[in-house]
């Protein structure tokens, strides 16, 4: 069974369709970039797929034993994080919040957990730095391994490279690689069609009704993927 | 001086309970404080705090010798209220504060000059309301209860530590990560009501919101992570209250005031400390 099928799903608010008839499903070891223009509906399907918001219409289930708190989930930056007081340690550490239950302390396990996920991202050395003292190529290291210590079976990224330097992006870019050649499902949410061509094994392009699902060399191929492509293109 | 001040200790058993109910309600209010100055909550404090003078208000209308009976329910309902608003998008959440709090004081000032208390004078009861009692004027059973319903709140959030973090942090992937994020939110507005009207006695409706920013403005001012703000915005508030508590004994000025000036002072301190250490 498929990690997440999502199955003629329309979503969207009071009286605005945003996604209609979607359908589309996730395999395990799948690297899938989502992208579209603003306003396609990226971020209301991330939602969805978080299970934060309910389908209008149409089914959209976890499958192959996936629970709600195996989701690792990397969220755009909020700006009250700018001025937060916490050490890159609490933070990775946090992600194990909810493999805690009702128990209200980390375990050595978990400990042991959060220090393995920021050696996997070379973060080790910054563990009791400020976090809002480090660079933005450094944050996201520490959101991505917080995320990994929520889940290291899927792993929902919503635009990470947002507002990095090129020179970082392609750093990052190769770290979710990694850990997705290391058998983590990775669902990113992009703008840069360029570089989900690039690493991503899926796309799925929306726009108002899904216009490409598919595979990379596939949609390298489609109408919908050589219009987008080239537009960026121009605009680059 | 400090003899005069001794003599009080030893001579009125209230004013050692008082002070021993007002160290423990400063730290809850500290230790609540980090979360909710960087979930951008300061005002919502504020805001309950009239809501507890108005509730006060109605508690003396009906002539009730213990007026957190109506004050503790009602502050909570508006906590949760508040938090509600707050995430909806009808009403501005800042609108509503200011909606909620001048609602509630001129409705409490209202009941007090239509029904007044006991004691006959408006402007008497108003002005401990809104600038607290003073030590020597608590009831020794208020103390009792305060005292209990901050040693409740101190292990909620010791008990929550961890998931307090997690959800100031990052909501939205607390949420996304399966952590119910609406439940400990509304456990935080609980227990900021409930210090709210604990403090309420001591310190006065318009002074509280000061006893819970103050001392994380503070720490943040100089420490960088969640732990070590928490601790030295807890030690901070002790410290201050003890100060508050001596000076205003030894002065006698009111205690409410006397303990956020020193919350003032010790922010000064810390703001130059943080700048210095931004210079080196």
């Amino acid at each position: 069974m498929s990690l997440i099928s999502c199955k003629d799903v329309s979503l969207g608010y009071e009286n605005k369709q945003v996604v209609e008839k979607l359908t589309f499903c996730v395999e395990k070891g799948n690297y899938l970039c989502i992208v579209g223009e603003n306003g396609s509906g990226k971020s209301t399907l991330m939602k969805a797929l978080l299970k934060l918001k309910t389908p209008a219409c149409g089914s959209l289930v976890y499958g192959d034993g996936l629970k709600k708190n195996e989701i690792g989930y990397l969220p755009q930056q909020t700006a009250a994080q700018k001025d937060f007081p916490a050490s890159v340690y609490e933070v990775v550490l946090s992600g194990r919040l909810n493999k805690c239950g009702l128990f209200p302390f980390y375990s050595k396990k978990h400990k042991a957990e959060a220090k393995k996920a920021m050696a996997l991202l070379g973060i080790s050395e910054l563990s009791s730095r400020c976090y809002r003292e480090l660079s933005g190529g450094q944050q996201q290291r520490v959101l991505l391994a917080r995320a990994l210590c929520a889940s290291s079976k899927l792993l929902l990224l919503d635009e990470p490279v947002t507002g990095l330097d090129p020179h970082v992006t392609k750093d990052l870019y190769s770290v979710i690689s990694e850990l997705n050649r290391d058998g983590v499902t990775v669902i990113m949410v992009s703008h840069d069609i360029g570089a989900a061509v690039q690493y991503a094994s899926h796309v799925l392009h929306l726009a108002r009704t899904p216009r490409f699902f598919g595979k990379v060399e596939d949609y390298l191929k489609s109408d919908a993927g050589r219009s987008f492509l080239k537009g960026g293109e121009k605009n680059a | 001086m400090l003899d005069k001040v001794l003599a009080y200790f030893s001579a009125y058993p209230t004013v050692r309970y008082a002070t021993a109910a007002l160290l423990l309600i400063s730290l809850c209010a500290a230790l609540l404080g980090v979360s909710l100055v960087l979930k951008r909550f300061s005002m919502i404090g504020d805001g309950l705090s009239h809501v507890t003078f108005g509730a006060g208000a109605i508690a003396t209308a009906l002539g009730l010798m213990t007026p957190m009976y109506v004050s503790l329910p009602l502050t909570i309902v508006a906590a949760v209220l508040l938090l509600k608003i707050r995430s909806s998008t009808k009403i501005q959440g800042d609108a509503a504060i200011a909606m909620v709090s001048a609602g509630s004081l001129a409705f409490g000032y209202l009941l007090l000059n239509l029904f007044p208390g006991k004691s006959g004078s408006i402007s008497g009861d108003a002005c401990s309301a809104l600038f607290g009692s003073g030590i020597l004027g608590i009831a020794r059973d208020d103390v009792i209860i305060c005292a209990c319903l901050a040693l409740v709140v101190l292990f909620v959030f010791i008990f929550f530590y961890n998931k307090i973090f997690a959800i100031t942090f990052d909501e939205s992937f607390s949420s996304a990560t399966g952590i119910r994020t609406e439940l400990y939110n509304t456990l935080i507005s609980i227990i900021t009501g409930v210090i709210i009207v604990i403090a309420m006695n001591m310190v006065g409706a318009l002074l509280i919101s000061a006893l819970i920013i103050f001392p994380a403005l503070s720490a943040m001012r100089v420490f960088k992570t969640f732990r070590s703000v928490t601790i030295c915005s807890a030690v901070i508030s002790v410290f201050c209250a003890l100060v508050g508590v001596l000076v205003s004994l030894m002065l006698n000025t009111p205690i409410g005031s006397t303990i956020v000036v020193a919350d003032i002072l010790v922010f000064a301190a810390f703001s130059l400390v943080g700048w210095l250490k931004g210079k080196a």
